[in-house]
């Protein structure tokens, strides 16, 4: 059948393409709070100019920077880290390359390929289709390479490891499960709407099929962070909101000087790029639970109703760290017990159902983009590893590492373009 | 197992009507084509139009009974054209089939049991699949296969059921895994014939209300997890054998189209993905892997026998199954002493991430296979 097809719009109208400005809650994140002024805003990647607030918009996919990391955190996740299955490099590039237009497309709210009907009946149609109908819902599909795929012996791409992409360290109290932790590749979809951003990752995983395999993928529902530090603050499973305030998604001095690898950085196809941890927070719900409030209060170092730092009355108010316990999870974060470290964090809340103990299976899924995970992420988190309070309460179950190319330039470029050319 | 069993015979018939979708712009939604109207009841099945003409038909049920019921298109042997179950009382639904000249039958069954209530139709005129000569060179090399394989199996079979009856257990076991070779080979076409499946290769938690439980699996379960032949395993041996030489007598009669050929490829693959790769099919005896390999065989013999076809039209994606093909059948060897050997690791004995490899393998051949139908009708 020679027929054309008819793309496959999930709506009726065209789909905006413009650069999107959302407002949402402050953040809150465990693992490390952050210095950071500014307003409210968050860009995609693209330096267009912000407008109005819609949560069925489209965030614009190409861009300097990768959309997903400035972009105001959406309300929905799902990360997924794929094991590339092929050994053939060229196979590989082929792939990225689908990756890439598959993604233009999803972000704008289209289906994939030919789309999810219309085609030739005797084939299963291109798109998987649980997306039709719904908006673009500013889904952002953000991918990072891990450190095994440059590992010799497999792509060619020894020497092209950025001296940043380190093994992270074994940290104390680390339980890390195998079957959730590394990858070759990574691709973090957020969306406002759940089911626009599952339909990304299972219709990547489905091109991918035969060169690469999903490793782990992890759903988050609730997010814990915002690149927008205004209006309400979410609260993380415990109950409390935690820190507040995080680096602003337009804030440039702040992203260029924390989030953005710089051009004398590292190697140049990482220029414009970032680095991604992720870890997998489970947290001992049922005993955090039945803790005293105060005890609850003097773990993170805030109020549980105001989210206001000890000895303050609101919560955006500057903390007066001393007046902490040594032990305070904000006090232990916050940049100024860290030589300055700040990290931006884009973390979800999870639950996946329950253990086979009737406990909750629930926690944080933590994402931090950093401009050098060496300098950030890493001696954070041997900070907090040591001498956190909320230690007794958490346990970091999940690990990865992953450097995020800068963003896909037009039409004609694609996902890790540089790395391979 | 049940829930692929017809869809060869459904994809024959959509062959059909597909060449004159081809032949046409126009896209065949089933819209404003007068839909059939049928009014299930708890004891009548009314049917607005008896007399159809051949192509594409829509069957717009109505369920004015208190119970659930589930409506068929039927061949006039019971094989089904289509079908809808789970219609609940009050409710609605609708059901498409690609339809050629023939006589049929529509069958509603209210209780989601029985034989139904069944209503005689005639679909007449439209136009024959076309078929080229080296499509039906295909489908003939293919019949002979089926026809092999149920040809060789039954004396393997015997060898099983003789053992079962004469209550050696280990004879037995030792049979088992390669009297249901043959049958795992050309699994869709053996279950094209909806009768036969439910009797020889049900497995326990598929059984029906008021099913009885016979076949293979239920004398894996009597010889590995029971350990003993008690009168009632004996008795069911001589079932078997004789279940299967039904079997070998009407496999030569199943509808056979280059496009049921390519989709029952799949649909073995889908077989191993979901019976086999988690261990469920062979779960007393562990012997999955044999029926794994197996089921890969007959995809490929279906596949090798339409490769011509699908090569002129796609030759990227018969290069890409070339190549997936022989890597799931490396991988599998992995799993067995020698390559002439049907020998496997017992599939308890396979770690979890093992089993996730032979997954993701199974997954990169299915994905590209399931583009094989298309391949060789454009």
């Amino acid at each position: 059948m020679t027929e054309k097809t008819p793309e496959a719009p999930r709506d009726g109208s065209a789909p905006s393409r413009r650069a999107l400005l959302g407002w949402g809650g402050a953040g809150l994140a465990l693992g490390a709070a952050a210095a950071g002024v500014g307003v409210a805003a968050a860009r995609s990647g693209d330096d267009g100019p912000a407008t109005a607030a819609d949560s069925g918009a489209a965030v614009a996919f190409h861009g300097a920077h990768q959309a997903g990391i400035a972009t105001a955190v959406q309300d929905r996740l799902h990360f997924a880290a794929f094991d590339v299955t092929t050994k053939d490099r060229a196979e590989l590039v082929a792939l990225l390359k689908e990756w890439t237009r598959a993604a233009e497309r999803m972000t704008a709210g289209h289906a994939v390929g030919d789309g999810a009907y219309g085609g030739l009946a005797e084939a299963p149609p291109d798109d998987t289709g649980e997306a039709l109908g719904l908006k673009p819902s500013r889904l952002t599909l953000t991918i990072g390479f891990g450190p095994s795929l440059f590992a010799k012996g497999r792509f060619g791409l020894e020497d092209r490891r950025p001296d940043a992409l380190v093994d992270l360290p074994k940290f104390p109290g680390d339980n890390l499960d195998k079957s959730r932790s590394g990858g070759d590749l990574c691709v973090q979809a957020c969306a406002d709407d759940p089911q626009v951003a599952v339909h990304a990752i299972r219709n990547l995983a489905r091109i991918g099929m035969g060169r690469t395999a999903i490793r782990w993928s992890q759903l988050g529902f609730g997010k814990t962070s915002s690149t927008t530090p205004d209006a309400q603050t979410p609260r993380n499973m415990l109950g409390f909101k935690d820190g507040t305030r995080n680096i602003s998604g337009t804030d440039t001095a702040a992203l260029d000087k924390h989030v953005w690898a710089g051009a004398k950085d590292g190697p140049d196809w990482m220029t414009g790029g970032s680095y991604l941890v992720a870890r997998r927070i489970r947290m001992h719900i049922e005993t955090w639970d039945r803790t005293s409030l105060q005890e609850q209060e003097d773990v993170f170092g805030r109020d549980k109703g105001e989210g206001a730092p000890v000895g303050k009355s609101k919560e955006r108010d500057e903390p007066f760290l001393k007046a902490m316990l040594p032990t305070a999870h904000v006090r232990l974060a916050h940049p100024d017990s860290n030589g300055g470290a700040t990290i931006l964090r884009r973390g979800y809340s999870f639950t996946d159902g329950t253990d086979g103990l009737g406990r909750l299976d629930a926690g944080l899924f933590f994402l931090a983009y950093q401009r050098d995970t060496r300098k950030a992420f890493i001696p954070l988190q041997r900070r907090l590893a040591a001498h956190d309070a909320l230690n007794e309460y958490i346990q970091h179950v999940g690990s990865a590492h992953f450097a995020v190319p800068p963003g896909v330039r037009d039409k004609d470029d694609w996902w890790g373009r540089a790395l391979f050319s | 197992m049940r829930a692929v069993r017809l869809s060869v015979v459904t994809a024959a018939a959509t062959a059909a009507a597909l060449t004159a979708v081809t032949g046409c712009a126009e896209k065949s939604d089933g819209k404003g084509e007068g839909a059939v109207e049928v009014v299930a009841k708890d004891d009548s099945c009314e049917v607005s139009k008896t007399k159809l003409p051949a192509g594409h038909i829509e069957l717009a049920v109505q369920n004015k009974g208190s119970k659930v019921t589930e409506v068929y298109v039927l061949f006039p042997d019971d094989r089904i054209v289509a079908e809808r179950e789970n219609i609940g009382p009050g409710t609605k639904a609708t059901i498409t089939a690609e339809i050629k000249a023939g006589s049929y039958e529509i069958a509603c069954k209210p209780g989601m049991k029985g034989h139904g209530i069944r209503q005689k139709i005639e679909v007449s005129g439209g136009k024959a699949a076309k078929r080229s000569p080296e499509m039906d060179k295909a489908v003939a090399a293919y019949r002979t296969y089926v026809q092999a394989q149920a040809d060789e199996t039954l004396p393997k079979v015997k060898v099983f059921t003789d053992a079962v009856a004469a209550g050696d257990i280990e004879a037995a076991k030792k049979a088992y895994a390669d009297s249901r070779i043959g049958w795992e080979r050309t699994e869709p076409v053996a279950e094209s014939f909806g009768d036969i499946d439910p009797k020889v290769d049900v497995r326990e938690d598929g059984l029906e209300d008021g099913q009885k439980w016979t076949g293979w699996h239920r004398l894996e379960k009597a010889l590995w997890q029971d350990k003993k032949l008690g009168a009632e395993e004996k008795a069911l041996a001589p079932t078997l054998y004789k279940d299967l030489a039904d079997w070998q007598k009407r496999v030569g009669t199943a509808d056979i189209t280059p496009t049921s050929m390519a989709n029952g490829a799949k649909e073995l693959l889908d077989e191993v993905a979901t019976g086999k790769v988690t261990g469920e099919e062979e779960r007393y005896s562990h012997t999955d892997l044999v029926d794994f390999k197996a089921n890969v065989e007959g995809a490929e013999q279906s596949y090798k026998l339409l490769k011509p076809i699908a090569e002129k039209n796609d030759s990227a994606l018969t290069a890409t199954l070339d190549k997936r093909f022989a890597e799931l059948n490396k991988l599998l060897d992995k799993y067995r002493k020698d390559t002439s050997s049907y020998e496997f690791t017992s599939y308890d004995k396979v770690g979890k991430a093992d089993r996730k490899e032979l997954s993701d393998a199974v997954n990169a051949l299915a994905e590209p296979l399931s583009k094989l139908a298309a391949a060789v009708t454009k």
